[in-house]
C-alpha cells in the first residue's frame, strides 16, 4: 500500500516536469498577448487582437534573427493576479521577449511592474490610465494607442466649447475610471466649468439606475461617463431609459467602434468621442480594414490596429539591433519615427507614451450613415502635442528634472 | 506506522530537491501556500466539523495587511507576516464570536455572509487598491539576514513554514484540547452536559484556523508580490473547501494533497480548456460530495484499515 | 427643495423607488429559498444559478427560438423547474440521510457547474435583453421618470409572492406541505406521497428563482455571473427574516430593498454591506430571525 501511494505521488510530481520545460532558444522572439478575452473589454480587442498580431507576424515573414516567432495568448479576465502571474511565468519559463495587452488599467499597472522586474518590452495597449507613463512608468513600458490625458483634452474640450459647463461624473471604480475623471476634470476647470459631483460604480456594474438618479439630482448639464466597454453601453442605455438624456448631455469619455455598434446609431448619435485611429480615415486604413474584416467580420477598432502596428514596430526594431535584449530594443524604438497605417508622426516620449495624432469624432445620425460601420465624422484633428502635451509627465520617476 | 514514516520520508525528499528538478519554484510555492490554507481549514472542518464558508476572508485579509505593512509602512518581511497573522486572528475572533452561536447550516451561512462583508470592505478601502489590488510587494529578507528575493531561497523558507504548520496542527489535534474538539464533534450535547464550555472551545478552534489561514495568505502575498480581491472572494472560499474535501477532511495529509491537485488542475487545465475549468471543478465537487466524501487520503486509510482487519 | 438628512427629497424618493424594485427581486428569490429550506432543510446554494438560468432561458428563447417575453415568463420557470426536479431526484435525494452541510455543498457544486457551462458558452460579459414593446416608456412621477417596466416588476413580484403565500398558508396542498415539513414520516403514513411532494417543491422553488431571472433580464444584462453575488444577499435576507418563514422572506426582501435604497442616498459606500450588518445585528439580538421559530 505504501509503495503504491508513493509511486502515485512520485508520478504526479514528475508529471509536472515536462509541463515546465518550454524554454525558448536565445534570440528567439516570444510575443505574449495578455488581455481580456471574455469579459467587459473582450469586444474591443480580445480575439481580434490575437488575429492582428498573427497578421503582423505573417506580414513580417514569420521569422526574425533566424528563428520562428512564437505568439502566446491568455485571458486575464480583468484580474491583476492572473495578468501579473502569467507574465512572470512566461518570462521565467518561456523566454518571453515582448508583451502586448492589458486593456484594463489596473491589470496593466500590475503587468508593467513585472515588465520592469523581468526586463521585458511591454506595449500597454487598450488601457487608458495616464499613470502608466506617470507615477507607474517603467523603462520597458510603451503606452501605445491612447491615454486618458488625450481623451480629456479631446472630448471634454469639445463639449465645454459647446457650452456644457457643469458636469457630474459616473466613474468606473478602478485606476482607469479615476484617472479619466481626473483628466476630464482638469479640462473642465481650465475651461471655466464646474464639477458638481461624482459617483463610483464597480467595474462590471450592469444596473446604473441608482447612480444615474444621483447624477440627475445634481442638476448638472453634462453626464460625464468615465467608463468604457459594456460599462459605458449599459450606463448610456439606462440614461436613455430613465429619461436622463433629455435633461443632461452624455459625454462618452471613452468609446470604441464596437460600443457604438452595440448601442446602435439611434441611441449613440451625436456623441463626441476621441480616438487614435478609425478605419475609414484614408485609403491605407480602409485597405487594412478590409483584410481584417475578412477574418473577423468587423473592421478593426483603434486598439486592434495598434496591436498590428506595435508588433511590426517591435519586430523591425529587433531586426535592426540584431538581438532580443529589451534594453537595446527599447533604445531602438525610442529613436524610431512611427509612420504606418496606425500612426502619423508618432514617436515614443521619454516617459514611454507613444505620442501621435488624435481625432475628435462625432457619431453620425442614422440618416448620415451611408454604409455598414460608417459611424464617425471627424470634428477635429489634434496633433500629438495638442492631445498629450509636448513635455513628458513630470510625475514619472524616470524623468530627471 | 512504518508506512507513514516511509511516505513522509519520500515526500520530504521530493520537496527538498524539487527546485532542482526544473519545476517552477513560484508555482511550487503557490502550492505550499494553498496547502497551508487547506490544512488550516481542515482544523475546523475535519476535526471540529464546522463548515466555514468564508475562510477566504482570513487568507485574503492577512494578505492585504501584510502587503500594506511592507509597501506603505516599510516593515520587514517577517514582521509583516506576523502583522498579517495577528490581523487574521482578530478577524477570526470577531466573526467567530458571532458565528459560533449557531450550528451547522446557519453557521456556514453566517460565515459566508460576514466574509462577503469583508470582501466589500476590501473593495472599498483605499489601502487595498480595490479592483487594482495591492501591487509591488517586495520580498525583503529574514530580519535583514537572508534575502528572500531569490526564488529558491524563498521556496525553502515557505517549505519550512509549511512543515512547521503541519507539525503544529498534528500537535494541536493530538493534544488534550484536540481531544475535547473530537468529543464535541462526536456528540456536542454530551460535552455540554459534562460541563465543557463548548462555545469557547469552538471559538478557539476557529481563531486558530483563521490565524493559520492568515499565515498562508501572508506568505502568498510575499511569494507572488500582490494581494487582490480574488484572495478574499467567494471562489477562494469554495476552493479551499474542495481541496479539503477532495484530499480527505479529518486526515492530516489529505488537505495538502487536495490543494496540490486543485491548484495544479487550475493552472494547467485552464491553458487547455479555458473557461471549462470551473465546470470541471464543480463536477469534481459534486462527485466528491455524492460518493467520495472521504477524499483521497480518507479512502486510502479505509483500505488500509480493511486490510489490517 | 425640501431636504431630509440633508439630501433633497426627490433624490430620496427616487432611490426608494429603485429600492422597491430591487426589493421585489429579493422578495421573490428569498421566497423560493425559504420554501425549499422549509420543506427540504436544504440551503439551495444553486438558487442564484437557477435565477441566472431563467434569465438565459428567456434570452435563448428570444434569440434563437423566437419565444417572446410573455411566453418566456411561463416557459422559462417551467423548463428550469424541470431541471431542478431532475437534480433533486438524481442528486439531492441521496444526501437526505447525511448531514445537511453536504446538501449545501452539493448545491454549491451544481452552481459552479451551471455558471461554468454558461460562461464557456456565452462569455462573461452580459447579453442585452430588450424590454418588451408593451412595457416600454416611463411614468413621469415628478421626482423621477419610472420606466414602466420597473413598475411591472414590482407588480408581478408582489402578486406572485401573495399567490404563493396563499397557496402555502391557505390551501389543502399547502397544509400538506407544512405538515410534511414538521413530520414527514407521519404524513407519509397518511398515504401522501412525500418524496413526490418534496421533488415538486424543489422544482417550484427553483421555478420561482427562474421567474425572477426572466423579470430581471431586461433590467440587468443577462450574464453567467448575475446569480453568484446575489445569492449571498438572498441568504442574508432569509436569515434576517427567519429561515423557513414565508412571510419573513417576503417582508425581509422588500424591506432590505428599501433600506439599501436609503443607504445609497445617505452613505453610498455602505450600500453593499448594509444587509450583512443588519444580519449580524439580528443574529446577535434574535438568532431565529425576525419571523422565525426557534428550532
Amino acid at each position: 500500500m505504501t509503495r503504491n501511494s508513493t509511486i502515485v505521488v512520485l508520478g504526479a510530481l514528475l508529471g509536472l516536469y515536462p509541463a515546465s520545460q518550454a524554454r525558448a532558444a536565445a534570440d528567439q522572439v516570444v510575443i505574449g498577448d495578455i488581455d481580456d478575452m471574455s469579459s467587459v473589454y473582450a469586444d474591443v480587442i480580445g480575439q481580434g487582437g490575437v488575429e492582428a498580431i498573427n497578421m503582423a507576424v505573417g506580414d513580417f515573414g514569420g521569422t526574425v534573427l533566424g528563428n520562428k516567432i512564437t505568439v502566446l495568448s491568455v485571458d486575464h479576465q480583468n484580474k491583476p493576479d492572473i495578468g501579473a502571474s502569467k507574465f512572470r511565468e512566461w518570462a521565467d519559463q518561456n523566454g518571453l521577449t515582448a508583451v502586448l495587452g492589458g486593456s484594463n488599467t489596473g491589470v496593466s499597472i500590475a503587468m508593467s511592474k513585472v515588465a520592469a522586474a523581468k526586463k521585458v518590452t511591454f506595449f500597454a495597449i487598450g488601457a487608458g490610465g495616464a499613470s502608466l507613463t506617470g507615477a507607474d512608468c517603467t523603462p520597458y513600458t510603451i503606452h501605445y494607442a491612447y491615454d486618458t490625458t488625450a481623451l480629456g483634452n479631446g472630448t471634454a474640450s469639445a463639449i465645454i466649447k459647446q457650452g456644457g459647463k457643469t458636469w457630474f461624473f459616473v466613474t468606473a471604480d478602478y485606476a482607469f475610471g479615476t484617472q479619466l475623471q481626473e483628466s476630464a476634470t482638469r479640462v473642465v476647470l481650465a475651461g471655466g466649468g464646474k464639477v458638481l459631483g461624482a459617483v463610483r460604480a464597480p467595474l462590471g456594474t450592469t444596473d446604473y439606475s441608482s447612480f444615474l438618479l444621483q447624477a440627475q439630482a445634481s442638476g448638472a448639464q453634462v453626464l460625464g461617463l468615465a467608463n468604457a466597454g459594456t460599462d459605458f453601453s449599459n450606463s448610456l442605455k439606462a440614461a436613455n431609459e430613465f429619461g436622463i438624456t433629455k435633461t443632461m448631455q452624455p459625454a462618452a469619455l471613452l468609446a470604441f467602434l464596437t460600443d457604438i455598434h452595440a448601442l446602435t446609431l439611434q441611441t449613440a448619435q451625436g456623441l463626441y468621442l476621441t480616438t487614435g485611429w478609425y478605419w475609414d480615415l484614408n485609403d491605407q486604413t480602409r485597405a487594412f480594414a478590409k483584410r481584417f474584416y475578412s477574418k473577423a467580420n468587423r473592421p478593426p477598432t483603434m486598439n486592434q490596429m495598434a496591436y498590428y502596428s506595435a508588433t511590426l514596430q517591435y519586430l523591425n526594431a529587433v531586426k535592426a539591433v540584431g538581438t532580443t535584449d529589451s534594453d537595446k530594443v527599447m533604445a531602438q524604438l525610442r529613436k524610431t519615427r512611427i509612420n504606418d497605417v496606425f500612426a502619423k508622426d508618432g514617436y515614443i516620449r521619454a516617459d514611454g507614451l507613444m505620442v501621435h495624432t488624435m481625432y475628435v469624432m462625432q457619431v453620425k445620425s442614422p440618416k448620415e450613415s451611408k454604409y455598414p460601420w460608417d459611424y464617425y465624422k471627424v470634428i477635429k484633428v489634434m496633433s500629438g502635442e495638442e492631445a498629450d502635451g509636448s513635455q513628458p509627465d513630470p510625475t514619472c520617476p524616470m524623468i530627471k528634472k | 506506522m512504518r508506512a507513514q514514516i516511509a511516505v513522509y520520508a519520500v515526500l520530504a525528499a521530493l520537496a527538498l530537491i524539487a527546485p532542482f528538478l526544473g519545476l517552477y519554484p513560484v508555482f511550487l510555492m503557490k502550492l505550499l501556500c494553498f496547502a497551508i490554507f487547506a490544512c488550516a481549514f481542515n482544523l475546523l472542518l475535519g476535526f471540529t466539523k464546522m463548515l466555514s464558508f468564508g475562510h477566504a476572508a482570513y487568507f485574503g485579509g492577512s494578505a492585504y495587511i501584510t502587503g500594506w505593512l511592507v509597501t506603505a509602512q516599510g516593515w520587514g518581511s517577517i514582521e509583516a507576516i506576523i502583522g498579517g497573522v495577528l490581523a487574521a486572528m482578530l478577524l477570526g475572533l470577531v466573526i467567530g464570536a458571532i458565528a459560533v452561536r449557531r450550528q451547522g447550516i446557519y453557521f456556514a451561512m453566517i460565515t459566508l455572509a460576514l466574509a462577503q462583508l469583508v470582501f466589500f470592505v476590501c473593495l472599498q478601502a483605499d489601502f487595498t487598491g480595490g479592483e487594482n489590488g495591492l501591487q509591488g510587494i517586495t520580498r525583503g529578507s529574514i530580519f535583514g539576514w537572508v534575502g528572500l528575493g531569490n526564488d529558491r531561497t524563498l521556496y525553502y523558507f515557505v517549505l519550512a513554514v509549511f512543515v512547521a504548520v503541519y507539525a503544529l496542527i498534528r500537535r494541536i489535534v493530538n493534544s488534550p484540547f484536540g481531544q475535547v474538539l473530537k468529543a464535541i464533534r462526536a456528540n456536542e450535547p454530551r460535552c455540554v452536559s459534562l460541563g465543557y464550555k463548548v462555545d469557547r472551545y469552538k471559538l478557539m478552534a476557529f481563531v486558530l484556523s483563521a490565524s493559520l489561514s492568515g499565515l498562508a495568505g501572508s506568505l502568498k502575498a510575499l511569494v507572488l508580490g500582490f494581494a487582490t480581491l480574488s484572495d478574499v472572494g467567494q471562489t477562494n472560499s469554495g476552493e479551499v473547501i474542495l481541496m479539503t474535501l477532495l484530499g480527505g477532511s479529518g486526515t492530516f495529509l489529505g488537505p495538502a494533497i487536495g490543494a496540490v491537485v486543485v491548484v495544479t488542475l487550475q493552472e494547467y487545465l485552464s491553458e487547455i480548456v479555458g473557461a471549462w475549468v470551473s465546470v470541471i471543478i464543480g463536477a469534481i465537487f459534486v462527485v466528491c460530495v455524492l460518493i467520495f466524501r472521504r477524499g483521497f487520503v480518507g479512502e486510502i486509510h479505509r483500505r488500509f484499515a480493511q486490510r489490517a482487519a | 427643495m425640501t431636504t431630509l438628512f440633508g439630501v433633497p427629497l426627490p433624490a430620496i424618493l427616487g432611490q426608494l423607488m429603485l429600492g422597491l424594485v430591487n426589493g421585489s427581486f429579493y422578495a421573490l428569490l428569498s421566497l423560493g429559498l425559504a420554501v425549499i429550506f422549509g420543506l427540504l432543510g436544504v440551503v439551495n446554494f444553486a438558487h442564484g444559478a437557477f435565477y441566472m438560468l431563467g434569465a438565459f432561458a428567456a434570452y435563448i428563447g428570444l434569440e434563437f427560438l423566437g419565444v417572446n417575453y410573455w411566453w418566456a415568463l411561463l416557459l422559462a420557470p417551467l423548463s428550469v423547474g424541470l431541471l431542478g426536479i431532475i437534480i433533486e431526484r438524481l442528486f439531492l435525494r441521496q444526501l437526505y440521510q447525511v448531514e445537511p452541510v453536504y446538501g449545501l455543498l452539493l448545491t454549491f457544486g451544481i452552481a459552479l457547474i451551471a455558471e461554468g457551462v454558461m460562461r464557456s458558452l456565452f462569455g462573461a460579459s452580459g447579453r442585452s435583453y430588450p424590454v418588451p414593446p408593451l412595457l416600454q416608456g416611463g411614468f413621469n412621477l415628478g421626482f423621477m421618470v419610472l420606466p414602466i417596466y420597473r413598475a411591472w416588476v414590482i407588480l408581478a413580484s408582489v402578486t406572485v409572492c401573495c399567490v404563493t403565500w396563499f397557496l402555502i398558508e391557505r390551501t389543502r396542498l399547502g397544509s400538506r406541505l407544512r405538515a410534511a415539513t414538521e413530520n414527514a414520516k407521519l404524513v407519509q403514513a397518511f398515504g401522501i406521497n412525500v418524496p413526490l411532494l418534496v421533488m415538486c417543491t424543489y422544482g417550484a422553488g427553483v421555478g420561482l428563482a427562474a421567474l425572477a431571472g426572466v423579470l430581471a433580464a431586461p433590467v440587468i444584462q443577462v450574464s453567467p455571473l448575475m446569480g453568484s453575488s446575489l445569492v449571498i444577499v438572498v441568504f442574508a435576507v432569509v436569515v434576517i427574516g427567519g429561515m423557513g418563514s414565508i412571510v419573513g422572506a417576503i417582508a425581509g426582501g422588500l424591506v432590505l430593498g428599501l433600506v439599501e435604497g436609503l443607504t445609497k442616498v445617505v452613505y453610498p459606500e455602505a450600500s453593499n454591506i448594509v444587509v450583512f450588518i443588519i444580519m449580524a445585528v439580528v443574529l446577535i439580538w434574535r438568532p431565529a430571525g425576525l419571523f422565525g421559530k426557534e428550532q
